[in-house]
């Protein structure tokens, strides 16, 4: 579905962002793409999205070079940025301007999502507050039915009620022939809505892995005495004892901490990898 | 739903569904919510469901007919319990029994704690 080869890209002239990254994302998976401030999440899905072009390398989505802003590619993704601007209009209005640019938009099930999140239809856009307007722009982007949906960060701003919401017509959106990417730093938001996690650092991306073949691989506790347990490849310790990261060495199966996941990949990247080869 | 950190959500999931069966609020030859309605109602995503579907099959609780839906085994609540039984003695006997052992209990002591239990919750 979305597929990035030797991508090099910088903003500035010997200072690179990515250099040769590479990037595979499928169909019928939610991604959470994580990384630190500045490590470039929010690049990376204007890349794809076809909003700014790569220096070199290949950046393609459903074998469409992003670049080229083909409308056959134009009409199968849509990005919700972190920061975006809706005009002063009407939501059904905003509706009539630009669902005709996606033929698979289904009006019925934009209106469905916009009474989940309890928004008001008749209302101008200009006067809605910043968490009103970014669950529009939620609700018109599952509308759309593209095959690749993007959000930058997409539960910021949200209230705490609507954090739910949002799980729920995302759950609800996912199928086989979508590619659902969410960058985001709130992980426990959405931590049981992302089924693969990629981690971008240092110009790349260092980790790509599917929670399933994760928690296969690696075990998530919380003991009391960390002196007890040997193996570890990551720990973090606080006043409830210590969360800690070991192989998985039977079959059982623990849930995911992906914060702590992301900590350790950052910190000792190189035992981690070993793993996954 | 509340979600331990403990355990892979999908088994988690697994315990939930096993959980209205044994309460009987979802009936043997009953069909269950569909993985999509599941996945929108506990906020996961459908894979993960699927999994704990794939599960459930396999411990033969839940049978796939083709293009409707999952539906309750009619044996359903016998094979729960048996599962449960086999992890109830994996998994908390033993530390059951070492309290005992320390502490020179003995098990026709507590029958009549057991019987009291039973009176005063299950009756």
């Amino acid at each position: 579905m979305i597929n990035i080869q030797s991508l090099t890209f910088s903003y500035r002239k010997n200072k690179p962002l990515f250099e040769n990254l590479q990037l595979r994302l499928e169909a019928g998976h939610i991604y959470g793409l994580l990384g630190k401030n500045g490590a470039g999440k929010s690049t990376l899905l204007k890349q794809i999205a076809g909003l700014l072009f790569p220096d070199s390398g290949i950046c393609e989505v459903l074998g469409y070079p992003s670049a080229k802003r083909q409308p056959a590619f134009l009409r199968e993704i849509f990005l919700v940025p972190e920061e975006f601007y809706l005009p002063k209009v009407s939501v059904k209005r905003y509706v009539n301007i630009y669902a005709p640019f996606y033929p698979n938009f289904d009006e019925a099930a934009f209106y469905n999502y916009l009474k989940e999140f309890e928004i008001p239809r008749d209302q101008q856009l200009t006067e809605m507050s910043y968490g009103q307007k970014k669950k529009v722009l939620i609700s018109f982007a599952l509308a759309t039915n593209t095959k690749a949906l993007i959000m930058d960060e997409p539960t910021n701003g949200l209230d705490i009620p609507s954090k739910s919401q949002f799980r729920k017509v995302i759950a609800a959106a996912v199928s086989n022939d979508k590619c659902i990417v969410i960058s985001t730093h709130q992980v426990r938001d959405l931590d049981n809505l992302i089924d693969s996690i990629v981690i971008i650092d240092g110009h790349k991306i260092i980790f790509r892995e599917d929670v399933q073949t994760v928690t296969d691989k690696l075990s998530f506790k919380t003991v009391s005495r960390i002196e007890e347990t040997t193996g570890i490849l990551f720990a973090d310790s606080n006043v409830r004892g210590h969360t800690i990261i070991t192989r998985n060495a039977g079959h059982e199966q623990s849930k995911i901490d992906m914060e702590l996941l992301f900590n350790a990949v950052l910190t000792n990247h190189k035992p981690i990898q070993e793993i996954f080869n | 739903m509340e979600f331990k950190d403990t355990q892979a959500i999908y088994v988690q999931i697994a315990d939930y569904i096993c959980e209205q069966i044994l309460l009987t609020k979802w009936q043997p030859e009953e069909r269950i919510p569909s993985v999509r309605e599941l996945a929108v109602s506990l906020e996961v995503n459908p894979n993960t469901v699927m999994r704990t579907c794939e599960l459930l099959q396999q411990q033969e609780i839940i049978q796939n007919k083709r293009g409707i839906g999952y539906f309750i085994s009619g044996d359903a609540v016998k094979k729960i319990k048996q599962f449960k039984k086999e992890a109830f003695i994996k998994n908390e006997l033993p530390s059951f029994f070492r309290s005992m052992y320390l502490l020179d209990l003995d098990l026709d002591e507590l029958k009549p704690h057991f019987e009291k239990f039973k009176k005063s919750n299950f009756n």
